[in-house]
């Protein structure tokens, strides 16, 4: 049993069938990467993931319990966490901040009125974020202005977010889409180096093959809604189906 | 049935006003993604048109009539207006009786004015603005314009009487099959019904059939693929404004004789229109005419005796009610867009 | 000090200071001279500076964290108001449960228009509150009549006899602190300069201060950091655990409950209440109040009360006589024309100059009268800075 289980769903757009039969299994603490073609239901399959989008029919279980029906912040106190496209951080925030409001989610839950006391006076908790931030480099920007940080300052800083929550599930959707190369080479380094360092499931979707080949210890391919093939990522290359799906060709 | 009706009528040019107002506020808000606060103000203005024309034709000079004699013996000074000296006394009298209908052609360079240099000199630099700043400097906009009106005319209302031939009523209910004098309509408000509707369907045509509509139409839809085709859509959202200050500013003036015109009529309607903006769907122009007539028809139905016996104060909520009903089943409104204000 | 500290603190202490001199430092000029109605030292006046401060500290909590406008809050006054003068009819003429019944009316009413029109944001979220002031607004005008006096309103009559209260036979009630009166006043005297200190002001000065001061542990809160992330990104919050929905709704309820207090202070103060209280132009003025102050900022909407109201009282009292004695020593016609010219803005046209004043703010300082300050500040930093010499400025250049 993986730690992500995906059985049977199904999902409709009026006349699209956007997700067809997609059986997924996630194991615990490995790299799993999704690619396919534009338009091969990708988005909305991580979409069902984490609660924006409920399927018509089937399952998806993560660790054991059902995540359909949950709103995204009750998937994420389950223990997943996502990256989005283009990186959603809090802008008006300064760093520090933003490194604190996924720790105080994490220790108070989805609410809590702590109106009175004072946030300065967190200092277990501002400890771990500074701790968190030095270990992406980004100790020296904790009082920057969020939204004033370059763009790869802002993937790292929403990883860093996510990852504070100690996540046993951690989603990226095309975490280097639109990166020029140098940016993408940093991303890979730094999801290796977490990799490496932690014990975390990662559930990537991704355009880029070198991204994917680099990362993924299994690569499950889609095409117009369904599982083409699932297979170790040497075992994905070259693959007839796979080709098909990409280039149109007859096989 | 012929309670219906009445209601029906009753609401028709309340809607009227509702449709032309949100109209503007939806082009407004469609084309230039302003939210303006200061529509009411035009509307206000525009009912000012007529006080204004009405009191310029009405200018006169005296003279000493000597046919007549006061109760001394010595001949008798009259007021004589200048539009008799220019006209004739008879023509000269009926261009002053119809006074409000010409005060369009009046009102239509004025407003287009008004408009122009309203969005050459202050909404032009809010475009990129937050949304609560576009509807604080309008709200600011809105104040100084109502008081620049009431130094200048006072806060009393003025009344402002239609033509002669359009005062009385209007017997409907012959007309159907009904009984006299069971379905009466004041002959203003049924003028002003087709003046509105020959407005509206102007406006439509406008953006229908010509290439500035389009424009205009394709802008609403995607403001940045219209810019990168290289129109220039700056421009023609400064007419778009004018256009719909102007629209406003004859839902004014034909307004007039419906309820004298005073300072704070702008800020009564303002309020109902963005209701009624709401209701319809943001950046839906279809939307706003429809939610307009809905909802003046819906508040003269619930100001009927026997709804108000059954449940007291609904004439004063209910087009509220009605729009946070629909605002919560139905969040884009009635006909509106997806992704309209929706962040 | 009392859990907050550095800028917050002296910032807290110079509210606190002027809250507390406000009837000496409103009152600059000797009572004979022609300045004298410049004073803004009266009880009546003051009492409006800080009531409306609440309303605005209060409002901030909901606009200036969130994002969210309302242009309803004057329901919730309104609803303060109205439960206030019950209590003070029926129960007792001491303030202290009036003002609590106010502020849990308030509360009560901010859940349901709060739970309501959280489910909607942007002018949306705007046009829900303001439909459902209105509706409040048109309902205590007419069909309410029997509970809030319609028209006319309600206020305390020769009849009344609360429950707690011992009056003697067709005495009015006057509302009072454990027996101290909130008419009362001491009148201190010093050459030509007169000083009014009055029971009811320090009152609403202390629940301001109060009030200011727990504005201030929110601002710093685990709470408050949630309700800037909710201005600045939901769905990263929705996304991180965290349910935007009941902090938005906490937000709202806690503003309302200002309002709320606010109302009940106006009510404790001037025994009276009408519907006109909830109109939404009443909204609208605390929205002007808090942007003109600084919407998002600890000090500003106090400021912004503080200076609306102020100018209010003042400018609106200047007449052509006034106008006429400033200008007196210019030449006649000179003198004539100036008046012409500033007629329009002062007395009756004192919107007018409100409205230009808004807009000016809007455009040219966002940030309101609090941003006005910290530019101020800052040109005089960078003259001190240049003052030092050059060589130090070079080092600040970054080396890119």
């Amino acid at each position: 049993m993986g730690i992500l289980e995906v059985k049977d769903v199904n999902k409709r757009f009026g006349g699209l069938q956007a997700l067809g039969d997609v059986n997924l299994s996630v194991a615990e603490n490995t790299v799993h990467a999704i690619i396919g073609p534009n338009g091969a239901g990708k988005s909305t399959l991580l979409n069902c993931l984490v609660g924006k989008l409920i399927p018509d029919t089937g399952s998806v279980m993560f660790a054991g319990q059902s995540v359909l029906g949950r709103k995204p912040y009750e998937i994420n106190q389950m223990g997943i966490s996502r990256v989005f496209q283009t990186p959603e951080i809090f802008g008006d925030l300064s760093v520090l901040e933003n490194m604190m409001i996924p720790v105080l989610a994490k220790r108070d839950g989805a609410f809590k009125l702590r109106a009175i006391e004072n946030v300065q006076d967190e200092g277990e908790l501002l400890a771990e974020a500074e701790q968190m931030l030095d270990e992406v480099k980004m100790l020296d920007k904790r009082h920057m202005h969020a939204a004033s940080m370059s763009r790869g300052d802002k993937r790292r800083l929403e990883m860093a977010m996510c990852l504070i929550q100690r996540p046993k599930l951690l989603l990226l959707d095309e975490p280097t889409a639109g990166m020029a190369r140098a940016d993408t080479n940093n991303t890979i380094a730094l999801l290796k180096e977490i990799k490496e360092k932690r014990d975390i499931t990662m559930c990537i979707i991704e355009h880029d093959m070198h991204v994917v080949f680099s990362l993924a210890d299994r690569i499950t391919v889609l095409a117009q809604g369904t599982p083409l093939v699932e297979d170790t990522p040497e075992r994905i290359k070259g693959h007839p189906k796979v080709k098909e799906a990409y280039l149109g060709e007859a096989a | 049935m012929d309670q219906f009706i009445v209601q029906v009528l009753n609401g028709l040019d309340k809607g009227s006003a509702y449709a032309l107002i949100a109209l503007g506020l939806t082009l407004i808000f469609g084309t230039l993604g302003v939210v303006n606060f200061a529509h009411g103000a035009l509307f206000m203005l525009g009912a000012f048109c007529a006080v204004i024309f009405s009191r310029l034709i009405s200018l006169s000079h005296e003279i000493v009539d000597e046919t007549r004699t006061d109760f001394l013996g010595n001949p008798m000074t009259v007021d004589v207006p200048y539009m008799h000296d220019i006209f004739g006394p008879e023509l000269g009298a009926s261009i002053i009786d119809w006074a409000v209908p010409l005060a369009i052609l009046f009102s239509i360079p004025v407003m287009i004015g008004v408009g122009f240099a309203m969005e050459r000199g202050l909404i032009k630099h809010f475009y990129k603005r937050p949304h609560a700043d576009q509807i604080l400097v309008t709200f600011g906009l809105a104040i100084v314009l109502q008081e620049i009106i009431k130094a200048f005319f006072g806060a009393n209302p003025i009344q402002t009487p239609a033509p002669e031939a359009f005062t009385g009523s209007f017997d409907f209910g012959v007309w159907l099959g009904y009984d006299p004098l069971t379905i009466m309509y004041p002959y203003w408000r049924l003028v002003y019904f087709f003046f509105a509707a020959v407005v509206i369907g102007a406006v439509f045509a406008f953006l229908q059939f010509t290439t500035f509509g389009m424009v205009v139409r394709a802008g609403m839809a995607d403001r940045e693929t219209v810019g990168l085709l290289g129109i220039d859509i700056d421009k023609r959202f400064t007419l778009m404004f004018a256009m719909a200050a102007c629209v406003a500013g004859l839902a004014g003036v034909m307004y007039a004789p419906i309820v004298a015109p005073n300072y704070h009529m702008g800020m009564d309607f303002l309020v109902l229109s963005f209701v009624v903006v709401v209701v319809g769907g943001m950046g839906s122009l279809p939307g706003a005419v429809f939610a307009g007539f809905l909802l003046g028809i819906l508040e003269s139905f619930a100001s009927m005796p026997a709804v108000v016996d059954l449940l007291p104060g609904i004439n004063q909520i209910v087009i509220y009610l009605v729009a946070i009903i629909i605002l919560l089943t139905r969040p884009r409104g009635l006909m509106g867009r997806k992704g309209v204000m929706e962040e | 000090m009392l859990g907050i500290k550095g800028k917050d603190l002296s910032v807290f202490l110079l509210v606190a200071m002027l809250a507390l001199l406000a009837p000496f430092l409103l009152n600059p000029f000797p009572v004979d001279s022609a300045m004298a109605q410049f004073n803004a030292g009266y009880p009546d006046l003051m009492q409006r500076f800080v009531i409306f401060g609440i309303f605005a500290i209060g409002f901030n909590i909901l606009f200036g964290l969130t994002g969210y406008l309302s242009f309803g809050h004057a329901a919730f006054l309104g609803v303060g108001s109205y439960a206030a003068i019950w209590m003070m009819k029926l129960v007792s003429l001491n303030i202290i449960p009036g003002i609590i019944m106010a502020i849990i009316f308030a509360a009560l009413f901010s859940v349901v228009v709060g739970y309501i029109s959280l489910r909607r944001s942007g002018i949306y979220f705007s046009i829900l509150t303001l439909a459902f002031a209105q509706m409040s607004y048109a309902l205590a005008y007419s069909v309410l009549t029997p509970i809030t006096g319609g028209e006319t309103g309600l206020q305390i009559k020769p009849g009344d006899d609360p429950l707690l209260s011992n009056l003697a036979e067709g005495e009015i009630g006057r509302a009072n602190l454990f027996g101290l009166e909130m008419g009362d006043s001491a009148i201190l005297r010093a050459g030509g300069w007169e000083f009014t200190m009055n029971v009811g002001y320090y009152v609403c000065a202390l629940v301001m201060l109060v009030a200011f001061y727990l504005a201030i542990r929110i601002f710093r809160s685990p709470f408050g950091m949630m309700l800037r992330a909710v201005k600045s990104n939901q769905q990263r919050m929705n996304y991180t655990g965290l349910n935007s929905r009941p902090y938005t709704l906490a937000a709202f309820v806690i503003s309302g409950m200002y309002a709320g207090l606010a109302g009940g202070l106006m009510v404790a103060m001037d025994t009276q209440v009408g519907p006109e209280r909830m109109f939404w132009t009443a909204s609208g003025e605390v929205v002007l109040m808090t942007i003109l102050g600084g919407a998002g900022t600890l000090i500003g909407p106090v400021l912004g009360a503080g200076f609306i109201k102020y100018m209010e009282n003042i400018v609106s009292k200047i007449n052509s006589t006034v106008l006429h004695e400033w200008f007196a020593f210019l030449p006649d016609g000179m003198e004539d024309f100036l008046v012409t010219i500033f007629y329009p803005f002062v007395g009756k046209g004192w919107h007018l100059t409100l409205g230009l004043m808004f807009m000016a703010v809007v455009i040219f300082l966002p940030g309101g009268l609090v941003e006005g300050g910290q530019r101020i500040a800052s040109i005089f930093r960078r003259g001190k800075k240049s003052g030092a010499g050059d060589e130090s400025a070079k080092q600040e250049t970054p080396a890119e």
